[in-house]
Order: structure tokens, then sequence, then C-alpha cells
């Protein structure tokens, strides 16, 4: 039994749908901001579907630097976060519009 | 069998993300995306990308998820409410959203016919594969994510700390 894998890209275009969706709806910055870590799966899925459509690792290993980007971009951001709680006690980002209080 | 996995999963993926989605508390949204992550990590199983599926389940769906769970619990956020500008993001937000489907969906089905067939097991990357590309020919953005890494934790650490 075999699966076409043009079905993997519409799970990835699926997904990709869903974030963009709860990217723009949603008001808590936390939940925006997982709205963004769950567009970044779903293209890494499109990236290792067409790693084993070619046959090549190269995806692969664009999935891996991906995570690494992930990492690092969540530690900052959620360290950002942090320091906006702290300086406006309020997660809505209809709230964080100033740059300076 | 191999379709019945694929689609328990992708039945799953797609449940997960729309309960991010829908939830009203970022902690259930948080929860509903390492359903989302896990399960992906079964879908690259499938197409065999053993070692991303490690990666997957250990870094996502362990370190960065840690992270989110840890920073909402220490905020302690509470339900959001709803706001004059949700309103507007509502509008526009659904049917973009549904616009670029639409689109990205009527694309991939209409390449359809230049792309393969997904069996079981039958192209598996073995970890020394992917180890040897890694390590030989991509050295250096290998060497360049460690510098950035670095200079997230330090970034991280200077954002976060008290002002003394």
């Amino acid at each position: 039994m075999t699966v076409p894998l043009a079905y993997y890209l519409v799970l990835s275009a699926v997904l990709f749908s869903i974030g963009v969706a709860a990217f723009l709806i949603r008001r808590n910055i936390i939940t925006v901001f997982l709205a963004i870590e769950l567009m970044l799966n779903a293209v890494n899925l499109a990236f290792v579907t067409f790693a084993h459509q070619w046959r090549i690792v190269n995806g692969q290993i664009f999935v891996f630097f991906v995570m690494v980007v992930a990492a690092a971009e969540a530690a900052v951001g959620l360290a950002i976060i942090i320091t906006i709680f702290r300086a406006r006690n309020t997660l809505n980002i209809d709230q964080v519009d100033l740059m300076k209080l | 069998m191999y379709l019945a996995l694929f689609i328990f999963f992708a039945v799953l993926c797609v449940a997960g993300a729309l309960n991010l989605l829908l939830q009203r508390h970022p902690i259930n949204s948080a929860l509903s995306l390492i359903v989302v992550m896990t399960s992906l990590a079964v879908l690259y199983l499938l197409l065999g990308a053993q070692f991303l599926a490690a990666v997957q389940v250990i870094v996502y769906s362990g370190a960065i998820m840690v992270l989110f769970t840890f920073v909402i619990m220490l905020l302690n956020a509470g339900r959001e409410e709803h706001t004059r500008g949700s309103r507007a993001a509502f509008l526009v937000g659904f049917p973009g959203a549904a616009v670029l489907l639409a689109l990205l969906v009527q694309i991939f089905l209409s390449a359809r016919g230049h792309l393969a067939q997904a069996r079981l097991g039958e192209y598996v990357t073995a970890t020394h594969t992917l180890s040897s590309v890694l390590f030989r020919d991509l050295l250096l953005p290998f060497e360049v994510t460690s510098v950035l890494i670095l200079i997230a934790i330090l970034g991280a650490v200077a954002l976060a700390r008290k002002e003394p």
C-alpha cells in the first residue's frame, strides 16, 4: 500500500494555513509565537517530503538547521516576552503598540 | 497499513493544529502543539527520516515546548480577551488563510503526476549518511549555527535578567 507524496505536501499546506490563521486571529502573544512554531513545522514536513522525492539528504539537513534556528528563536523570543510582561503586565498584542512607555 | 498509519497521524496533526487555533488558554494551545510535533515525528519516520524523527521528539517536543510551557506557567497567563482589533483580524484572517490553503492545495494536487509514491521502508536515510554530508560538505554552516546558539543564549540571559 502506498501514499502519494502529494498528500504529505497537502498536509503541510493545511498545517501552514492553520498556523497563518492562528497567527492572525489570536491575541495572546505566546499563542502567536506558538503559531510561528507550527508554521516552521509545516515547512519542515515539506522539506522532508522533497528529500524523499529526490533521494537527497540535503533536505533533511536543512530541517536540522531550521530546528536549530527555531530553538534560538524560541529562547530569545520568550526572553523578550518575559521582558514585555514585566514592563506592561499584559500579554495582549493589541496593548503592546508603543516602543517606549 | 502504511495508508492507515499516514491517515491516522495526519488527522491527529490537523486536529492538534485546529485545537491550537480554537483554544482560549495558551497552555492548551501549547499542549496541542506538542501533539502536532510528536505526530509529525511519526510522519518523518514514515518518510524514512529516522534521525530527524528522534531530533523532532527530543528538541522540538522536548526542549522547545518545555521552554514554552515553563514561560506560560511562569507568567501565569490567563484566558485572552476579545478586543476591537481582534474582530478585524478575525474577518481578514480566516478568508486569507482559506485562500492560501486553496492555492497551495491546488498547486500540489496539480503536480501530483510528477511526485512519487511513498512506500514503507523503501528509502531510509541512515544517520551515517546524514552525518557524512553534515560534517564534510556542510561543516561551515554547522559551525556557524553553534555561534548562533551561543549568541542566542547570551541574548536570552541579557534580556530576561532583572534590572539591577
